[in-house]
Order: structure tokens, then C-alpha cells, then sequence
């Protein structure tokens, strides 16, 4: 039994380090991708290419006070920012790195991480409420209704992944796709020809899930000032940037997982934590790319891509889908 | 006053959008009554850098607001200057040397593709595209390095003379200003590629921020918001002054009314200043930048004088009345921001915020030249 409780503070501690170390590294990962993407230098003093400049940053923010403004909720002002750190950590304890590297395989793995993700949305809506700014409740109304908007297709996408392969369990999923880039779901096959264009809708849906740009509307700095975040300072303002790039460390573990083949190596050879390691990175690059290449969208332009074009065609796919797995 | 906002639907509430906001660029302050996300009405404070440049320009010599002129506009500095020593001369009836004349639109049409380089990755960012913004301002270095060597400032240059020019342009700037050209049209190139083809920044600006030629007159909008708007109208071809009538220029008119209009207008126009830059390159006469005779003392016979010129936001009128005294009577600037700014308010009703600080940007806002 002390083992076990052992086992998972153990797992949970890695899981921290792991989150908190990718956090703050890819900071640093998207200063000097957009200072590459701009023709600038980006954070290149701090020890060598600039890779001290996450701890000083770190320092700097711990070291500052934290100020909660006169007539906020100080309760709820104090919560948002862990309540945006925290289901991002948990998420990690569930996702299988390779064979052998997961901290708790569960059999409802998939729909743990969408609760959790789930969470990340309160804390946008807490922070931007209890803070008693009009921008930060501009900016979370404006999140809430992204983060529905965008989890209904993002949840499509994935029933139809889970039809297919008929388990919840994140290392299963893994499982029914090894042996090779054909094996994987987002080729297509048979029973799911439309597999790369729902690749494509939860890609868009993990942008706008972390509140990415061009979906960055919660925190549209030139007409919401900083959006949720307006009001904090120190720490608090610390866990929501290292909350928003653990989310993305998410997003694109669980692109990989369920699209991607996880560990698998694309020629069926040597499969590892490598190729994890190697495909999430990649996407987290996207990610930057297009963070630093695209002007931001509107909010009803969101809505309306959601709403109007997203759901139909991930909706369509389901009954497709659905209906070709019981020909097949 | 605790606790979270309480607000009732149908309810609307007041928002501060500056003195200190990223998209006021300035210290401009906007008070909106807001429904939701909608503007009901908008009401447009200015003052808060107000520095009383007209009341100066009564108090100072002529020379000695010279370089007051140049702190209207930080971005387009010379263009400002150019206008009132245009307006001096003509009241002091001093004669220009032609090589001064060309010298003085080059150098304009350089800090006006310099002004619109600026504005450029300033609106982008307005629209969240940081990017461009930085290759923007790698291009305007360039120009602000080139003036640097001439004029002996980076931004609010005080070049211009009544009569001609501080400093005559050396081999080495003709040079970099030939090598600007080519430079410059690989860059507007990639802009255009990189931005005006971006859907998500066509859907932003297409339709959105409409501004009628109605409107534009009825508040003496000018420049690229005019053009933008389907008014032919650019003071360098309406009412021609220094050498502008030598050059050949098309002026670019769009009459779609709507943001996207207003920056396809400011993109063509660098091309236009390009295109007069290589002119006057070519056209360069020798020979003296000062006049030989030149009074001492500039002191105008007493009269009424007014001088527009065309600057990077707009046309920009300077009124001087002389009494004959070593300083006016009467100093009045006629701001072409301020006119484009006070159509805001009008324009915005009913608009989304996001939509109406992006038609804001199109506006080309600098705020110390609305305040003056």
C-alpha cells in the first residue's frame, strides 16, 4: 500500500518537473523562435543562447508583489491562477510517453484530460471576473464561449477517434496504431477516409483550447489591454504563462497520441520515447510559427468557423465513420 | 465598491479605452458606452499632451518655431517643416534654389515611405501580427539612418531653412537613396505577400470600418482616409507646391470605404514616393541650397498667408498672420489627424471593439499632432 502512495508522489513529482521544465523552457523555445522569425537575436544574454533567461525570469516574477486590486474577489483571484496550472499538471500523469513511461495508465485517460482541459476555461472566467476589471470580463466571456465553442469538435473528432478504435485508454490508442506511419489515424482508411481533414480540426481546436493565436482573444492585448490577465502581477501572472504552455505541451501530446501514432516510429522501427519526444516538438514549433505569422481573428470570425464549419464537417465525419465501421 | 462586476443584460457600461491603452498608440483617451462588445457610443477625449505649439508660433520668432514644427509628427517630421518654411517663404517672398526644392521632396517622400513603413507594422499589430511590425521597422531603419547622415537627427528633424537647407546631400547619400529603391520594392513585395494576401487579415479589414466620402467631408478628413474613400484628392496634385509639379505620380483612389481601402491607399503611396524619390535623383540640378540674398531678420509685410502641404496622414495647412513684427500675429495649424480623429466617434456607433480599434488603426493615428 506505502509503495503505491510512494509510486504516485513519485509519478506526480515527475510530472510537475516535467511540466514546469517545458514551461519554462519553451518561454524560452518561442523568444528565440520569434526572434528567428523577425530577423532579431532574442534573449541571447543569460548564460549561453540565452538559456538562464527562463530561471532569471522566474526569479524576477517570484521576487515581485503580488497586488490584488481594491474590490476584487481576493478568494477567487488568488484561485484562478493555480486553477490554471494545475489540471495541466494532472493531465501529464496520464499520458503514456512510451511502452513503459506513464505515470498512471487509465482506462478513461482521454476523458480525463478533456475534464481537466475543461478546468483551464474556469480559471480564464475566474480570473477575468474576480479581478473586477471590464477588460478581464470582456476577455473571459469572450474564452468561455471560445472554449465551448471549440471543445464540442475537439470532442466530435476524438468519439470518432475512440469508435474507431474502441478504447479510452491513451497507451491502447497508442497500441492500435503501432507498426508504421500507415497503421496511424491520421492516414486514411477504409472505414475513416476523412481521418487528415479531422487531424486538421483538432489541430485548429488545440490552438484555440490553449487560447493561442490567431485565437488569442482572451488576451487581445490591443483592444483587451492583457485580457483575463489585466490585473496580475508576480506569480500569479507566472502560472498563467506557464499554465498556457503546459496546456500546449498537452495539446500536442495528445495530437500525437491520437493522430500521430505516439511512440511509434513511422518505418515500424525502434519504436521509443524518442519519437514521442520528437513529434510533440515538432508541433509545438507550429504552434510558434503560426503564432508569430498570423494577425488575430475576430471573435464572432472564431465562432463562426467553429460553429458554422467545424462541428458540421467533424459531425459529418462521425456518422460517416460510424456508418462505414459497420459496413467494414 | 466590491466584489465582481455586476451587469444586467441590456445594461451598458462605460469603458476607458486609454490614455494608457496598447491601441491608442499615444495618450489618447476614448470614453465608450458599451453593450457587450458592441459600442453604443463613443466620445473621443483629447488634450491630455496638448503644448500649445499655435501659442508658441505667436510668442517665437519665425526661426525659433522651426523646430517646433517637427515635434507635431514624430513619425513624418519633415513634412510638417516643410510646410512652414513653404509658408514663411511665401510670406516673406524669399526665393528657394531649385537643388534645395529637390533635395526637400526627396527627403519628404523618403520620411513619408519611413512614416508609412511604420504605420504599416504598427496596424498589423493592432490586428495581432507582430511579425511584421519588425520588418518594417528593419526597412525604416535604413531610411532613418539615411536621413541621419543628412540632417543630423533620427526623428524630429529641423533640416529645412527658410530659403533652402542646412545641409547639402553628399555622393553617399544619393547612393544609399539609389539603393534604397529596388530594396524597398523586394520588401513591398513581401509585405504584400505576407499580409495582404492573409485571409484572417482580409477578413478582418474587408467591409469593416466604413467611412463615406459623406463623412470624410463633413469632417475634413484628408489623406489616404479620403483616398481610401474615393475622394481624388492629394494636395500635391490639387494644389501643386515646391517641385512636386516636375514629377510624375499617379495618386492611388480606392472606393471601397472600408479599412482595407485606407491600407491598400498607404501600400500604393509608398510606391508612388518611390517612384518620386527616383525622379528627383535623376532630375538633381547643381548648385546652391541657401539663396544669395536672404533677409537677416524675417520679418513678413502684414497679411493673411496659408500654406497646405501633403505629409504622410494628410493634408496639413499652416496660417500665418503677420503684422509685420518678427512674429505672427496669428499661428494656426490646421492638423490633418485631428480631422480623421473627430470622425471617429460617428463612424464606431454600433461597431464591435475589435472592429473599431482596427478601423482606429487605419486612421494612421499620431496623437502629439492631434493635441499639438
Amino acid at each position: 500500500m506505502s509503495l503505491t502512495i510512494l509510486n504516485a508522489v513519485i509519478a506526480v513529482v515527475i510530472a510537475i518537473a516535467f511540466a514546469a521544465l517545458n514551461a519554462a523552457y519553451l518561454v524560452w523555445a518561442e523568444r528565440r523562435g520569434a526572434g528567428r522569425i523577425q530577423r532579431r537575436p532574442g534573449p541571447n544574454v543569460n548564460g549561453p543562447l540565452g538559456l538562464l533567461q527562463p530561471p532569471a525570469d522566474g526569479l524576477k516574477l517570484m521576487t515581485k508583489q503580488l497586488v490584488i486590486p481594491g474590490g476584487a474577489d481576493k478568494a477567487l483571484f488568488m484561485v484562478a491562477p493555480v486553477l490554471a496550472m494545475a489540471p495541466a499538471i494532472m493531465s501529464f500523469v496520464t499520458i503514456p510517453f512510451s511502452d513503459s513511461i506513464v505515470a498512471r495508465s487509465m482506462d478513461i485517460g482521454v476523458l480525463m484530460i478533456f475534464a481537466f482541459a475543461s478546468l483551464g476555461a474556469m480559471s480564464v472566467l475566474l480570473a477575468g471576473w474576480s479581478s473586477r476589471n471590464k477588460y478581464g470580463v470582456m476577455a473571459s466571456v469572450r474564452a468561455v464561449s471560445q472554449n465551448i465553442s471549440y471543445e464540442i469538435p475537439m470532442l466530435i473528432t476524438v468519439i470518432t477517434i475512440v469508435m474507431m478504435t474502441g478504447t479510452m485508454n491513451l497507451k491502447e490508442l497508442v497500441a492500435s496504431q503501432s507498426g508504421g506511419i500507415w497503421n496511424w489515424n491520421i492516414v486514411p482508411s477504409l472505414s475513416s477516409p476523412l481521418m487528415p481533414i479531422s487531424f486538421l480540426i483538432f489541430f485548429t481546436c488545440s490552438l484555440a483550447e490553449t487560447n493561442r493565436a490567431p485565437f488569442d482573444l482572451g488576451e487581445a492585448e490591443s483592444e483587451l489591454v492583457a485580457g483575463f490577465h489585466t490585473e496580475y502581477g508576480s506569480m500569479g501572472f507566472g502560472l498563467f504563462f506557464m499554465g498556457e504552455y503546459a496546456n500546449i505541451v498537452i495539446g500536442a501530446s495528445l495530437i500525437t497520441i491520437l493522430f500521430l501514432g505516439g511512440w511509434d516510429c513511422p518505418l515500424g522501427l525502434f519504436p521509443g520515447v524518442w519519437w514521442f519526444l520528437l513529434k510533440i516538438y515538432v508541433l509545438i514549433f507550429s504552434f510558434i510559427w503560426i503564432r508569430w505569422t498570423f494577425p488575430r481573428t475576430t471573435i464572432y470570425g472564431l465562432l463562426n468557423l467553429s460553429w458554422k464549419i467545424l462541428i458540421p464537417i467533424s459531425l459529418f465525419n462521425l456518422l460517416l465513420t460510424a456508418g462505414l465501421l459497420k459496413v467494414f | 465598491m466590491s466584489g465582481p462586476i455586476h451587469i444586467q443584460p441590456g445594461e451598458t457600461f462605460t469603458l476607458n479605452v486609454g490614455p494608457q491603452h496598447p491601441a491608442t498608440h499615444g495618450v489618447l483617451r476614448v470614453k465608450m458606452e458599451m453593450d457587450g462588445e458592441y459600442i453604443v457610443k463613443a466620445e473621443t477625449v483629447l488634450g491630455y499632451i496638448h503644448r500649445m505649439h499655435e501659442l508658441m508660433g505667436e510668442n517665437r520668432t519665425y526661426p525659433q518655431v522651426l523646430p517646433n514644427l517637427s515635434r507635431l509628427d514624430y513619425l513624418g517630421a519633415l513634412g510638417y517643416t516643410h510646410g512652414h518654411v513653404l509658408a514663411v517663404e511665401r510670406a516673406a517672398g524669399i526665393e528657394v534654389p531649385e537643388r534645395a526644392e529637390y533635395i526637400r521632396a526627396i527627403t519628404v517622400e523618403l520620411n513619408r515611405v519611413a512614416s508609412h513603413l511604420f504605420w504599416f507594422g504598427a496596424f498589423v499589430m493592432d490586428l495581432g501580427g507582430f511579425t511584421p511590425l519588425m520588418y518594417a521597422i528593419e526597412d525604416r531603419e535604413y531610411i532613418l539612418d539615411m536621413l541621419e547622415a543628412v540632417t543630423g537627427s533620427r526623428l524630429t528633424y529641423c533640416y529645412y531653412r527658410f530659403g533652402g537647407l542646412y545641409n547639402d546631400i553628399d555622393d553617399e547619400f544619393i547612393d544609399r537613396a539609389r539603393a534604397f529603391i529596388p530594396r524597398m520594392r523586394k520588401s513591398l513585395k513581401k509585405y504584400d505577400a505576407l499580409v495582404t494576401g492573409n485571409i484572417i487579415f482580409r477578413k478582418r479589414l474587408e467591409g469593416i470600418g466604413p467611412i463615406s466620402a459623406e463623412m470624410c467631408r463633413k469632417y475634413g478628413a484628408t489623406g489616404p482616409v479620403a483616398r481610401g474613400a474615393g475622394i481624388n484628392f492629394d494636395v500635391r496634385k490639387n494644389e501643386p507646391y515646391s517641385v512636386y509639379p516636375e514629377f510624375d505620380f499617379d495618386v492611388p483612389v480606392y472606393d471601397e470605404c472600408d479599412s482595407l481601402a485606407r491600407y491598400k491607399v498607404r501600400m500604393d503611396e509608398m510606391e508612388q514616393s518611390l517612384r518620386i524619390i527616383e525622379q528627383g535623383l535623376d532630375k538633381l540640378p547643381d548648385g546652391p541650397i541657401m539663396p544669395k540674398k536672404k533677409p537677416k531678420l524675417i520679418k513678413p509685410p502684414a497679411g493673411d498667408y496659408y500654406q497646405a502641404v501633403e505629409t504622410a496622414r494628410g493634408s496639413f495647412g499652416i496660417r500665418i498672420v503677420s503684422d509685420g513684427t518678427k512674429n505672427a500675429y496669428r499661428f494656426k495649424l490646421r492638423s490633418p489627424t485631428y480631422s480623421n480623429m473627430s470622425l471617429f466617434d460617428e463612424a464606431c456607433e454600433g461597431m464591435m471593439i475589435m472592429d473599431a480599434l482596427a478601423m482606429m488603426g487605419s486612421l494612421d493615428l499620431v496623437i502629439p499632432e492631434i493635441d499639438r
